[in-house]
Order: structure tokens, then C-alpha cells, then sequence
């Protein structure tokens, strides 16, 4: 079985596991769950089960590391070794440090770091259970955890994954989708301003399809962007 | 004229309260001055923090849910030692990074080397920030009225914003504490309180700081959108 060879969305437009092309997997969102750190986040999206913690603003160690000007960002992105059905290996790896990249320089555009000049905030998102789109959970959450920990940011960024399968765009791919899709194409977004922070694609894409996939990440991002204010205001979501 | 003015200046009672999340947008700009944790982006008023919005007058800002605390000049704090050389001790004052109390602005005369006979490492003092860089670096100090070691009682944290809760109006409620657990409680502007008394008199201050935080983190407080 290759990619593109396994059916999965119907004639009516609706995919294996019952949504519709541009539906969103159910997400939950509760703050406040590892009591130690200055701010967490714990957001199941779907099957994935992810957990951000923030510690800081603190000295920036080792020295080498500082900015005099700002703040710099210490994400670390890990999937725990039960996460998924093939264990992993526990430690970084080239897929992690990836992640982890990626993830900060997304971050970056919204913490307020100036405000901090020679510190270091760190951000440390577990993968407690993997599905698909870890790296978009990972990164809402982290987020979602940052205003919980009280650091200024100008923004929240919300990132959502859309790609092609069977030749049909649809939003937010599940563990199959992922797995026998045809392309992916993960977006940070800033949902007050609809500026983009983060971009990846995976697989190809016609200029359409890439529209499509698009726009359904901006109205996605929308969505979830209010589920985030939610549990913000109220400490969990849904009540 | 409406509003009504006295020699603390104009007062204008209109009070708005709300809760907020970081990016949220509050309005225009234009007649509004920003306070706490608000920054204005294209004639916007944007949130940069979780929490409640309070309009006072033309003045809008955000009271965070959480914050670190960050020294200014003239804050007395409560700190720690976390280490030190010849002539300079590090304090820990909960800050992003620990502050410097050199030999020439500590407690008693102290000879070169003599610092650990002084304070020691793990030891808890009442200082007074001295001076902050821009590199958020500081220098505090011992030299002052009732600046000192602290040798008995017990130190509890509280987040720095909730000290304007635990104070009240003109040190009403702060004062009300003292006479109810008949402690002697100083308040540290980094969240940190010394508090010295008996035994029941310690459980009743701590027991009314676990209260006003439960309080202050409470989902409803202020009012929601």
C-alpha cells in the first residue's frame, strides 16, 4: 500500500473518522497543571494528549547563551518514549531539535523578549500521546501556557495542519491521513492580526489546493483561537 | 462640569472590568493612555497579558493573573543568599537574576574574606533595592532603618500583584492581619513576607495568604466578559 492508495473520504465528502473536509478534531484545553512551573497547558486535540510548561523569566545559563538586548527562548520539544505504537528512543533527535527550532522562532514573533534583556525563558512541551500534528498541538499549547505564565506577548499563535488526501484538501489530518496522505501543510498563525509565523509543507501541492488548504487553516485557527481565549479566561475548556 | 475634581486630580468614576487574553483588541487608542500590560499597535490598544482590564478614567490596563516580579529602585525586598565571594554577596530576591549586596553595603563592618561569617549561604535578609540597570542587574542594600538579617519567624511568598490586595487601602487590611494574629508581618514588594510571631498567630497569616490567592485565581473574580 502506497501513499494516495488507501480510501480515506468518501464520495460524500466524509473522511474515516466522520468529519467533513473542513472539520477540526475535538480539542480540550486545561490550565494550571503542573503546580510548580510559572505557567501550563495541557491540550488534547484529537487522540494527541500534549503538556507545555514555562519556567522564567531566569538567568540565562550557560553565559555564552545571553543577549544584552533580549530574552532568548529555550523550547524543548520531546515525545515521551509511550507516545506512540513504535516506542522512541528517549532524548533529543534530529525530528525534536527540528521541532523545537522551529517552534521558538515561531514564538519569538509574539514574546514581548526586549522586556527581559540576558534571560531565558523556557518552554517545555511533552508529547504525552501522539496522533498527528503533535507539532501544532505542541506549539497552541505552548503558547496557550506562555499567557498562563503571565509573560507578555503581543499575540497568541494557533497552529493548525491541513493537507491532501485522495486528492481532496481537507483540514486537520488525523494519525491515516498523515500517515497515507498525499501532502501536508502545518501554519502558525496569529489570530488578531492574521499574520503567519510558521509555515512547513510536506508532499506536494497545486497552487488551488494550496489555497484551500489555506484558508481552511485560517478559519480553523479562528476556532481554536477562541477555545484558547476560553480556557485563558476560565481556566479549562470546554466547562 | 462633570467630573469632579479635588487636589488628587481629576476623578473620573467611570470603572469598566473584564477579563483578557494576550493579543486581545481593546479599542482605539486615540484619548487613551496605557497602563500595565497594554501596548498600542496602529492606533490599537492591544493586551499583552492574561488578565482583568480595568478602565480608570482615560487610563486603561491589565491587573496579569500571574507575574515575576521585577525590581525597581527603592523596593524592599526579602531575599536569600545564594552565594558569595570575598567582598560581594548574591541574593536571590526572586527576580530573573539575583542581586549583588557588596561588602560596603552589608549589615556590619566586614573584613575581606569575611563574607560567610556574615551571612551565610541559605540565610534570609531584609534589604532595599539600590540600583537597577537597564540589564535588569541590581545592586541592593543593607544600610537602612530596620534593614537586617531575618533570625526567626518564617517567610511566605505571595504573587507581587496580589500585594495591593493584601495591603487594602492605606494599610487597612494589613493592619487588620497584625492585630488579628498579633504577628509582626513586613511586606516585601518582591511577594515575599516575614512574618514573626507565635505558632497560631503564623498559621492564621499563612492560612489568609492561601485564601487570597485561591481568591485572586478563582475564574469568575472581577467579572468575565
Amino acid at each position: 500500500m502506497g501513499y494516495g492508495d488507501v480510501q480515506m473520504i468518501d464520495a460524500n465528502g466524509i473522511r474515516n473518522d466522520g468529519r467533513k473536509a473542513g472539520d477540526v478534531r475535538p480539542i480540550s484545553i486545561e490550565l494550571g497543571v503542573v503546580p510548580v512551573a510559572d505557567g501550563s497547558c495541557r491540550m488534547k486535540w484529537g487522540s494527541n494528549d500534549v503538556i507545555a510548561a514555562i519556567y522564567g523569566p531566569m538567568e540565562a545559563h550557560p553565559r555564552k547563551i545571553q543577549r544584552q538586548d533580549r530574552a532568548v527562548l529555550d523550547v524543548r520539544y520531546n515525545m515521551a518514549p509511550f507516545s506512540t505504537s513504535d516506542r522512541i528512543r528517549p532524548g533529543f533527535n534530529r525530528r525534536s531539535r527540528e521541532i523545537s527550532k522551529v517552534t521558538a522562532e515561531a514564538l519569538e514573533s509574539v514574546v514581548m523578549l526586549e522586556l527581559y534583556p540576558r534571560s531565558k525563558i523556557r518552554v517545555e512541551i511533552e508529547i504525552i500521546c501522539a496522533e498527528a500534528g503533535t507539532r501544532c498541538v505542541g506549539l497552541t499549547a505552548a503558547s496557550v501556557a506562555l499567557a498562563h505564565a503571565g509573560i507578555p506577548m503581543t499575540d497568541l499563535v494557533v497552529s493548525v495542519a491541513s493537507g491532501k488526501i485522495n486528492d481532496v484538501v481537507v483540514c486537520d489530518l488525523n494519525k491515516a491521513e498523515d500517515n497515507y496522505g498525499e501532502a501536508d501543510l502545518p501554519m502558525g498563525i496569529l489570530p488578531n492580526s492574521g499574520e503567519l509565523v510558521f509555515l512547513q509543507m510536506d508532499g506536494d501541492l497545486s497552487p488551488e489546493e494550496f489555497k484551500q488548504a489555506w484558508d481552511y487553516n485560517m478559519d480553523a485557527a479562528m476556532v481554536i483561537h477562541d477555545y484558547c481565549v476560553e480556557a485563558l479566561k476560565t481556566g479549562r475548556y470546554p466547562q | 462640569m462633570t467630573e469632579k475634581k479635588n487636589a488628587a486630580g481629576p476623578q473620573d468614576n467611570q470603572r469598566d472590568t473584564r477579563l483578557v487574553a494576550p493579543g486581545e483588541d481593546l479599542g482605539d487608542s486615540e484619548g487613551h493612555e496605557l497602563g500595565h500590560g497594554v501596548i498600542a499597535i496602529d492606533g490599537r490598544i492591544r493586551a499583552t497579558k492574561n488578565g482583568r482590564m480595568n478602565v480608570n478614567g482615560n487610563t486603561i490596563s491589565i491587573e496579569p493573573r500571574r507575574t515575576a516580579y521585577v525590581p525597581r529602585p527603592g523596593d524592599l525586598v526579602i531575599g536569600y543568599i545564594e552565594g558569595c565571594t570575598n567582598n560581594i554577596w548574591f541574593v536571590d530576591i526572586g527576580a530573573p537574576f539575583n542581586a549583588i549586596l557588596p561588602m560596603s553595603l552589608g549589615p556590619s563592618k566586614t573584613d575581606f574574606g569575611g563574607t560567610r561569617s556574615v551571612i551565610d549561604i541559605g540565610e534570609a535578609i531584609l534589604c532595599r533595592v539600590q540600583e537597577v540597570e537597564e540589564t535588569h542587574s541590581s545592586v541592593v542594600t543593607m544600610k537602612g532603618m530596620g534593614l537586617r538579617k531575618i533570625r526567626s519567624g518564617a517567610v511566605e511568598n505571595i504573587d507581587p500583584h496580589l500585594l495591593g490586595r493584601l495591603i487594602g487601602k492605606q494599610g487597612k487590611a494589613l493592619r487588620q492581619l497584625k492585630e488579628d494574629s498579633e504577628c509582626r508581618v513586613i511586606v516585601g514588594d518582591n511577594g515575599r513576607l516575614w512574618i514573626d510571631g507565635d505558632f497560631n498567630g503564623t498559621l492564621e497569616v499563612r492560612n489568609r495568604l492561601r485564601s487570597l490567592t485561591a481568591e485572586a485565581k478563582a475564574a469568575k473574580i472581577g467579572g468575565v466578559a
